[in-house]
C-alpha cells in the first residue's frame, strides 16, 4: 500500500477510503476527452476494477485533447491502446473492456456489473441511456459534458437525488445543439472536466466531502467562473423501470447507413454509385475522395437536382453527423441516400491500418 | 435584469450576458414570459426543446415571479466528451 501512501496519509481519507476505492468498480462510457483523464487518476488512484466501453479507433484530430494517445497509434483501437498504457500504469488493476458504442441492447448487461458509472460519452443519444440504464438499474452516474470553452459537471441518481431528465427531459433534436466534432473545443477543457469527473467518482465511492448531487456545475474556461445551478428530484424520473423505444440517431434511426469498411469496398470497386459530400469549401479543399460531388450543408436546399436520384447515392461529412443531417433533410423531400458511417476520420483511419 | 448565457444561448445572443433592463417594470413577470420575448428577439432560440432556466442559481420553471434584481441564466444542455 506504499504507493498510495500519499492520499493515505490525509486524515479524511486514510486507509478506510483506500480500501473502498480497492474494492470500487467503475465503468467509464468512452475513452475520449473525458474518458482519458477519469481513468488515468482513477487508476492511479487504485480503483480496483475499472470497465471501458468504447469501439472508435483513434484519429489525427483526437490529440489535441486526448493526451493518452500518441501520433504512431493514428488509426489504432482507442480501447486496446488505453488498456495497454494504463495496465503499465498501475498492475494490480482489474481491467473489463467492451468494445462496442453502448446500445439500448447491450447496456442494461454492461452496467448491472459495476458500483458507479462516469458518462463521458460525446453525444445525446448515449447520454439519454446512460441516465436511462443507472435509473433502471439504481446506479448513481458522473456526468460530464464539454462544448467550445464550457464544461457542465454533475452526480445524478445518487442516493435518491436527481437525475439527468429532471434537469433535461427531453433529448434535444439532432440539429440543435453543436458536438465538437462539428463546432470545436479547446484541447483543455475536457481535461479540466474529466479530472472534476474523477474527482467526485472518488469522492462518491469513499464518502469524503460532498457528493456534487442536486447541483450543477457550469464552468466557463474563458472567464474563469463556475458557476453552481441547484435542481430538485422528479419524481417520475425516478420511478422508471424500462429503456424507452428508440434513442435517436445512435445507430437506431429510420434512414440507411453503411459502415465505413464496407463504404471502402465499394469505392474500390468500379460499382455505379454518387457520393455528396456536405462538408465546408475548406474541408473538401484539404482532402475529399475522388469523383465525390460537393454541396455544402447549409446550400443542400437549392441543390437537388444535382443528385442523382437514379443511382444510388451516399452521404459524407467529417464525423457523419453533419451528414446524418443532410440525410434527414434529403429524406424530407423524398429522396434517398445511405450515410456513410464515421465520416472522413473513419475513411482516412483505414489509410493508415 | 441580468441574464448569464451558457452553450449556445451565448452564440445565438452573441454575448455571455445580456441586460434586460426594465422588463419586470410597472408588470408582474414570470420566467415563461422572459423565454418568450427572449425567443421573439432571438428567434434562434425557437429551436432549443431543451433549455433549463435558473433564477438566483436555482432551476425555475416557467411559472416563477421575476425581480428586476434576480440574476437569470439560460443553460441548453451540451454533449461533447
Amino acid at each position: 500500500m506504499k504507493r498510495y501512501v500519499r492520499q493515505t496519509v490525509l486524515k479524511e481519507f486514510g486507509l478506510a477510503a483506500q480500501e473502498k476505492l480497492s474494492k470500487a468498480k467503475v465503468l467509464v462510457i468512452g475513452v475520449g476527452g473525458l474518458g482519458i483523464p477519469v481513468l488515468q487518476y482513477l487508476n492511479a488512484m487504485g480503483v480496483g476494477t475499472l470497465g471501458l466501453v468504447e469501439a472508435d479507433t483513434i484519429d489525427i484530430t483526437n490529440l489535441q485533447r486526448q493526451v493518452l494517445y500518441t501520433e504512431a497509434e493514428v488509426g489504432a483501437s482507442k480501447l486496446a491502446t488505453a488498456i495497454q498504457k494504463l495496465k503499465a500504469q498501475n498492475s494490480t488493476t482489474l481491467f473489463k473492456q467492451y468494445n462496442t458504442f453502448l446500445t439500448k441492447e447491450n447496456v442494461l448487461d454492461i452496467v448491472s456489473g459495476f458500483d458507479v458509472v462516469v458518462d463521458a460519452s460525446d453525444n445525446f443519444a448515449t447520454r439519454y441511456l446512460v441516465n436511462d440504464a443507472c435509473v433502471i438499474l439504481n446506479k448513481p452516474f458522473v456526468s460530464g459534458a464539454i462544448q467550445g470553452f464550457e464544461g457542465q459537471l454533475s452526480v445524478f441518481n445518487y442516493k435518491g437525488g436527481p437525475t439527468y431528465r429532471c434537469l433535461f427531459p427531453n433529448m434535444p433534436s439532432a440539429n440543435e445543439i453543436p458536438n465538437c466534432n462539428d463546432n470545436g473545443v479547446l484541447g483543455v477543457v475536457p481535461g479540466i472536466i474529466g479530472n472534476l469527473q474523477a474527482l467526485e467518482t472518488v469522492k462518491l465511492l469513499t464518502g469524503i466531502g460532498e457528493v456534487l448531487s442536486g447541483e450543477l456545475l457550469l464552468f466557463n474556461g474563458l472567464q474563469q467562473t463556475y458557476n453552481k445551478i441547484k435542481f430538485t428530484s422528479v419524481k417520475e424520473n425516478l420511478e422508471r423501470t424500462v429503456l424507452e423505444d428508440s434513442y435517436g440517431d445512435n445507430g437506431c434511426s429510420l434512414g440507411s447507413s453503411i459502415d465505413i469498411q464496407d463504404f471502402k469496398k465499394i469505392v474500390n470497386t468500379d460499382a455505379s454509385f454518387q457520393l455528396v459530400d456536405v462538408r465546408t469549401i475548406e474541408e473538401y479543399n484539404t482532402y475529399h475522395i475522388p469523383n465525390s460531388t460537393h454541396i455544402p450543408l447549409t446550400e443542400l436546399g437549392f441543390h437537388h437536382s444535382k443528385i442523382e436520384k437514379e443511382t444510388t447515392v451516399y452521404v459524407i461529412c467529417q464525423s457523419g453527423k453533419r451528414s446524418k443531417m443532410a440525410q434527414n433533410r434529403l429524406e424530407e423531400n423524398n429522396i434517398s441516400v445511405i450515410n456513410v458511417e464515421g465520416g472522413i476520420n473513419a475513411y482516412r483511419s483505414l489509410e493508415t491500418v | 435584469m441580468k441574464v448569464l448565457l451558457f452553450g449556445v444561448t451565448k452564440d445565438i445572443i452573441g454575448s455571455s450576458i445580456l441586460d434586460v433592463s426594465n422588463f419586470t417594470t410597472n408588470t408582474e413577470k414570470t420566467v415563461g414570459d422572459l423565454h418568450t420575448y427572449l425567443q421573439e428577439e432571438y428567434p434562434e432560440l425557437k429551436k432549443l426543446s431543451s433549455l433549463a432556466i435558473a433564477v438566483n442559481s436555482a432551476y425555475a420553471e416557467h411559472n416563477i415571479t421575476l425581480k428586476d434584481t434576480d440574476e437569470v441564466a439560460l443553460i441548453p444542455p451540451v454533449s461533447g466528451g
